[in-house]
C-alpha cells in the first residue's frame, strides 16, 4: 500500500493503494466517479477512456503508481447536468446513446482529438475512433454529435 | 428511498389501482405466458398494484419491464403521462423491484410494448385511474364526465369550476381493481405518446452522473473474481488455497462443486487472487478432442439425436414436388453468436442467513428471485432482487450468471460482494445464440409459382433463460451442482391448433394451415417445416432477435434463390407468394422509398471493373404477429478483396402505433448496424478443447471507425391496429437483405455467415472457376456437335 496524489477533475484525491492498482479501480472505488467504466481491462473496448495530458487514455491497463501529477479529465469532469460541455450537448441534442455504457470512449476520444486537431477530417475522426466499441450500435447519432462538435471547433478555430 | 405501495396506504390519502383485487380478466388470463404478468408471486398486501396517486397529486407507477438502454422507461413513463393527461415530470416510474413491482416474468422477445402498451395491464391501470378520476369529478363538480375537459391532471367542468387530482385523492382510500373495460385514450388525441420525447436519461448518461450497477456500492462490501474451468465439462479436482495465502486483502476462497471464487477487500485484491489461485480440473475426455471440429461442426450437428417438431405439414410435399417443373434444394448455414455486452457483467448481493438483497441487470427480476432463493437454500420471499441496469444485454448475456455467482459469494463470505467478470469470464461462458443449419426443397413451375416448399432445421441449444427453477441453464448452475434442462430425443407430433411462429421457422410465403386453418402470411399450400432441436456443445440462449434472424436469412434468402430461377422481380415475386396485409404493406412501402426499379436479372458489373453494387430486400413478420419489417439493402462488393460494403439501408417498419419515434429510430438504426456487424464479422470460433473468441481481437465487432452506410427509416401505421414489438424487427431482416445485395452485385449465393472477405473471395473464385468449366464444356460440346 501507497499514498497517492492524483489530480482529477482539477481536484487533488490522495489515495492509499497498491501503486500496481489500475488508474479505473481507485477512479471507480476510491473516488466514486462514475464516467470510466471497466469494459475488457485490456484497452480493447474504450470503456475506461479517461483524458490524460490532452491523450485519451485507457485506464483499466494504466497503474496508478504510472499518472504522477498528470491532470485526469474523466466524463464527469467535462461538464454538469446544468452546465454540459459542447460536446456533450452535442450528444444530448441528438439523443446519442443507448445504454450509454461506451460514452467515455466515445466522447473523450473524439474531445481528445478535436481539441488536438479542430481541423480533423471525417476520416481522421473515424480512424481516431477505431478502438472503441458500441455494441448497441448507436454509430448514426453518435458520429452525428461528433461531427456537430468538430463544425463548431472548427467555426472556432477559424474565429481565432 | 423507493417509496412501497405500503407507504402510500399508511400515508394520508392514495388512489391505488391493484390487479389481485379482481378476479383476472378474460384478456389478461390470455396473456399469462412467458412474458406476461405472472400471477403466481403475487402479495395481495403490498404486490399488487401497478399505479398509485397520492394525496399532493404525484403518480408513481409500478413496472415489471425494464430499461437496459432500448428506452423502455421513457416510453412508459410517457404512456402513463398520456392516460392520466399530466406532463412526464409528474410521473415517478419505478421498475423491476421484487418487492415493489408486479412481477410481468422477463422483459424480453419484444414483449414489452404488446404487454403493457394495449389494453391489458399499466396502460390499463393508467386509463382506470383516469376513468375513476373522471368519475370522482363529476360526482364533486356535479356534471357528467361527458361535458368535462382535463388537461395537466385538473378537471374542468362547462362553468369553469376546477378540481385538481389532489384534491380529489385528498385523504380518501381508494383500492380499484383494473377495469377491464376502461377506455385507453384515442391515439388521435395523443399528445405525450406518441411524440419524440427525449429519453429521460440522456443528460446523465452524456455527463457521466448516471449510476449503472457497475457503480454501486453497500456498506461493507467486498469485491469478488469468479474461476473458471479451463473448458466446458472439466471439473475441481482440488483447490489449493495456500496458493493465495500472500495475496494481501483476500478473504475468503469458495468453492461449491465446481463453483470456485474468491473474495477480497479491493477489486485488485480480487483480481490477483483469481490470477493466482492453484485449480487442479480433470479434464473431460483426456483421449482425445473434447469438442466437435469448428469446419465440420454443421455436419456434427445434422447427425446428432434431436428432439423434433412440426410447425406445418400438408403431408403432400413429395408428390407436389414431383409435379413441379423444377426443384431447387440449398442449405443454409448460421454461426454461434455472441451478446458481447461492451461491459463485464456485474452484480452485488448482500446474503444474510435470514435473507438477501440482489442488485442485477437481469431481464428476468422475479425467476431470479427464485433461483437465488433456491442456490442459497431460501424462501423465495426472503430475497429481494432490486433490477438495475447494467450494460446493454441484448438477450441472456452474463447478467444472470453474474448475479448467481455474486449470491454464492456473498453467502460464503457474510457479506455483501461485489462481482465483475473478466471479458474471457463473459465471453467464454456466456449463452451464445444459437448455431443453425436450414435445408429447403421448393418445387416451381415453369411460369414462376412456387408450389411446393419443404424446410428442415437444426437448431444447437444448451441451457437457456432458467426460468423460475433451472439454475442449471447457465454456467453458475451448471457449475454448483444443477444440471442444464435436458434435451429429449423424440419425433415430431403432427401440428395441432394455431400456427405458431415465434421464431419466424415458417417462411412468410407459407399458407401455415394446420387442420384447414391457414395461419400463415403466404400462397403456398404444399408446405412442412420441421425443426431438430439437437444438444449444443456450448450454453445458449436468447440473443436479440433469437432463431428468428437465423431462421429469416434462411428463408428470405432461398426466397431470392427461387426468385431469380423463375427470372422475376423480387418486391414483385414476393408479392405474388404474399397475403399478409402488413408484410404487403412494408414491403411495398420499403421498395417506394427505396427507389426500388423493378427488374427481374442482376445488372452485371462492368468488365475489369474491381468494385460491383447491388441491392437486395428481404421481409419478416417478426414472431409471425409482432412487428412486420422490409429492408432494402445496396451494397459494393471488392471483387478483389472480397470486402462487402453496405453503402444504403431503407427499412419499413410497421410496429402499429408507436410510443417514441425518435426513442424507435434509434433502436431501428442500432438494430441495422448490430444486424450488419453480425452479417459481415461475428463469429463465435473454438479449438479441440475451448471457446478461443474471448476477447475484442478474437470476437470481431464493427467498431466505430466502420464507415456507416446512409439510414432511411419509414413508418407504417395502419388504422386500429395494437402496439405490437418493434426493437428487433430490423436487426432480423439485415443479414438476408445484405446476402441478397452480395448476390445482385456478383451473381454469387452466399449461404453461410458471416460474409468475411475470405469467405466471399471464395465464393466469387469457385463461380469463376465454375463459370469457365461450363463455358469450356460448352465450346467442346459445341466442338463434338460440328
Amino acid at each position: 500500500m501507497q499514498q497517492i496524489t492524483l489530480q482529477v477533475n482539477r481536484t487533488a484525491h490522495t489515495v492509499e493503494v497498491d501503486p500496481e492498482t489500475p488508474l479505473l479501480f481507485v477512479l471507480n472505488d476510491e473516488l466514486g466517479l462514475r464516467g470510466p467504466r471497466f469494459g475488457c481491462g485490456m484497452a480493447q473496448c474504450g470503456a475506461c477512456t479517461v483524458i490524460m495530458r490532452g491523450q485519451a487514455v485507457r485506464s483499466c491497463v494504466m497503474p496508478v503508481r504510472a499518472v504522477g501529477q498528470a491532470e485526469i479529465t474523466t466524463l464527469e469532469g467535462l461538464g454538469t447536468p446544468e452546465k454540459p460541455h459542447p460536446i456533450q450537448q452535442a450528444f444530448i441534442d441528438e439523443g446519442a446513446a443507448q445504454c450509454g455504457f461506451c460514452l467515455s470512449g466515445v466522447i473523450l476520444t473524439a474531445k481528445a482529438l478535436l481539441d488536438a486537431n479542430p481541423q480533423a477530417s471525417d476520416q481522421e475522426i473515424r480512424t481516431a475512433l477505431g478502438g472503441v466499441l458500441c455494441r448497441c450500435f448507436t454509430h448514426v447519432r453518435m458520429l452525428r454529435a461528433i461531427r456537430t462538435y468538430a463544425e463548431a471547433k472548427k467555426r472556432d478555430s477559424v474565429a481565432s | 428511498m423507493t417509496p412501497s405501495r405500503r407507504d402510500f396506504l399508511k400515508g394520508c390519502g392514495a388512489l391505488i389501482v391493484s390487479f389481485s383485487a379482481a378476479p383476472l380478466t378474460q384478456s389478461s388470463a390470455n396473456a399469462q405466458g412467458q412474458f406476461a404478468t405472472h400471477p403466481g408471486h403475487i402479495d395481495p398486501d403490498k404486490l399488487d398494484s401497478w399505479l398509485a396517486i397520492g394525496s399532493d397529486g404525484t403518480i408513481t407507477a409500478y413496472t415489471g419491464k425494464c430499461d437496459f438502454g432500448q428506452g423502455i422507461f421513457t416510453a412508459q413513463t410517457q404512456l402513463i403521462a398520456e392516460e392520466l393527461c399530466v406532463p412526464i415530470t409528474r410521473v415517478k416510474l419505478i421498475e423491476c423491484d421484487t418487492a415493489i413491482t408486479p412481477d410481468q416474468g422477463t422483459t424480453s422477445g419484444s414483449q414489452t410494448t404488446p404487454t403493457n402498451f394495449n389494453d391489458e395491464n399499466l396502460a390499463l391501470a393508467a386509463a382506470t385511474a383516469r376513468e375513476a378520476l373522471m368519475g370522482l369529478a363529476a360526482k364533486q363538480l356535479g356534471e357528467p364526465v361527458e361535458r368535462l375537459k382535463l388537461d395537466n391532471g385538473v378537471i374542468t367542468s362547462s362553468s369553469g369550476r376546477q378540481v385538481t387530482y389532489a384534491d380529489l385523492v385528498g385523504s380518501k382510500h381508494f383500492h380499484l381493481p383494473l377495469n377491464p373495460t376502461a377506455k385507453r385514450r384515442p391515439v388521435a388525441e395523443w399528445t405525450v405518446l406518441g411524440k419524440p420525447v427525449p429519453s429521460l436519461d440522456r443528460v446523465a448518461l452524456m455527463t457521466g452522473q448516471f449510476a449503472f450497477l457497475h457503480h454501486l456500492r453497500v456498506p461493507g462490501m467486498l469485491h469478488g473474481r469468479v474461476v473458471r474451468p479451463p473448458e466446458m465439462g472439466a471439473t475441481v479436482a482440488h483447490v489449493d488455497e495456500h496458493s493465495v495465502r500472500d495475496v494481501p486483502g483476500l478473504k475468503k476462497v469458495v468453492v461449491r462443486k465446481d463453483f470456485v471464487g474468491v473474495v477480497a477487500e479491493t477489486q485488485y485484491q480480487a483480481v490477483l487472487a483469481a490470477r493466482q489461485l492453484v485449480v487442479e480440473w480433470n479434464h473431460p475426455g483426456n483421449s482425445g478432442p473434447a469438442l466437435p471440429a469448428q469446419n465440420t461442426f454443421f455436419e456434427h450437428l445434422q447427425q446428432q439425436p434431436s428432439h423434433d417438431a412440426l410447425s406445418v405439414d400438408s403431408q403432400d410435399l413429395d408428390p407436389q414436388l414431383a409435379a413441379a417443373g423444377s426443384v431447387l434444394r440449398a442449405r443454409y448455414t448460421y454461426p454461434y453468436q455472441m451478446h458481447g455486452s461492451v461491459g463485464a457483467s456485474c452484480a452485488v448481493a448482500d446474503v444474510k442467513p435470514d435473507g438477501a438483497t440482489i442488485w442485477s441487470a437481469t431481464q428476468s427480476a422475479y425467476p431470479t428471485r427464485s433461483i437465488v432463493a433456491m442456490l442459497l437454500g431460501l424462501p423465495p420471499d426472503s430475497v429481494r432482487v432490486i433490477y438495475t441496469r447494467g450494460s446493454g444485454c441484448y438477450g441472456l448475456n452474463g447478467a444472470d450468471a453474474v448475479t448467481f455467482d455474486a449470491a454464492l459469494l456473498s453467502q460464503a463470505a457474510g457479506r455483501p460482494v461485489r462481482l465483475q467478470f473478466s471479458r474471457q469470464d463473459e465471453m467464454m461462458w456466456e449463452n451464445f445464440g444459437s448455431a443453425m443449419v436450414v435445408e429447403h426443397r421448393a418445387g416451381i413451375t415453369g411460369d414462376g409459382r412456387i408450389v411446393a416448399w419443404d424446410r428442415e432445421n437444426w437448431v444447437a441449444a444448451l441451457g437457456n433463460r432458467p426460468g423460475y427453477d433451472q439454475p442449471g441453464n447457465v454456467i453458475s448452475g451448471m457449475l454448483a451442482g444443477y444440471p442444464p434442462e435436458p434435451l429429449e430425443p423424440g419425433q415430431a407430433k403432427p401440428p395441432a391448433g394455431k400456427l405458431r411462429n415465434g421464431s419466424n421457422t415458417v417462411p412468410s410465403y407459407f399458407a401455415g394451415c394446420i387442420a384447414g386453418k391457414c395461419g400463415g402470411g403466404g400462397t403456398i399450400q404444399s408446405e412442412r417445416a420441421l425443426t431438430h432441436t439437437v444438444c449444443s456443445p456450448f450454453f445458449t440462449g436468447p440473443l436479440r432477435s433469437p432463431l428468428r434472424i437465423q431462421n429469416t436469412f434462411a428463408n428470405e434468402c432461398f426466397m431470392d434463390e427461387l426468385c431469380a430461377h423463375a427470372k422475376a422481380d423480387p418486391v414483385a415475386f414476393r408479392m405474388q407468394h404474399l397475403r399478409d396485409s402488413r408484410v404487403i404493406g412494408v414491403l411495398n412501402a420499403a421498395a417506394k422509398a427505396a427507389g426500388w426499379a423493378p427488374r427481374s436479372f442482376p445488372i452485371p458489373a462492368a468488365a475489369q471493373a474491381r468494385v460491383a453494387t447491388g441491392r437486395g430486400i428481404a421481409c419478416v413478420a417478426y414472431e409471425g404477429e409482432n412487428g412486420y419489417a422490409a429492408l432494402v439493402a445496396e451494397v459494393s462488393v471488392d471483387l478483389e478483396s472480397g470486402l462487402v460494403r453496405p453503402v444504403r439501408f431503407v427499412v419499413a417498419l410497421d410496429c402499429g402505433p408507436v410510443s417514441n419515434p425518435d426513442g424507435l429510430r434509434n433502436q431501428i438504426e442500432g438494430g441495422l448496424l448490430q444486424g450488419m456487424s453480425r452479417a459481415l464479422v461475428e463469429e463465435v470460433t473454438w479449438d479441440d478443447r475451448r471457446i478461443t473468441s474471448v476477447d475484442w481481437k478474437t470476437y470481431h465487432s464493427l467498431h466505430l471507425d466502420y464507415e456507416i452506410p446512409a439510414i432511411e427509416t419509414v413508418f407504417v401505421t395502419p388504422a386500429g391496429v395494437p402496439a405490437t414489438g418493434a426493437g428487433e424487427t430490423a436487426i432480423t431482416v439485415t443479414p438476408a437483405a445484405i446476402g441478397n445485395a452480395i448476390f445482385d452485385a456478383t451473381h454469387v449465393r452466399l449461404r453461410h455467415l458471416p460474409f468475411t472477405p475470405a469467405r466471399v473471395k471464395d465464393a466469387l473464385v469457385k463461380d469463376a472457376r465454375d463459370t469457365a468449366a461450363q463455358l469450356q464444356g460448352a465450346q467442346r460440346s459445341d466442338g463434338l456437335g460440328a
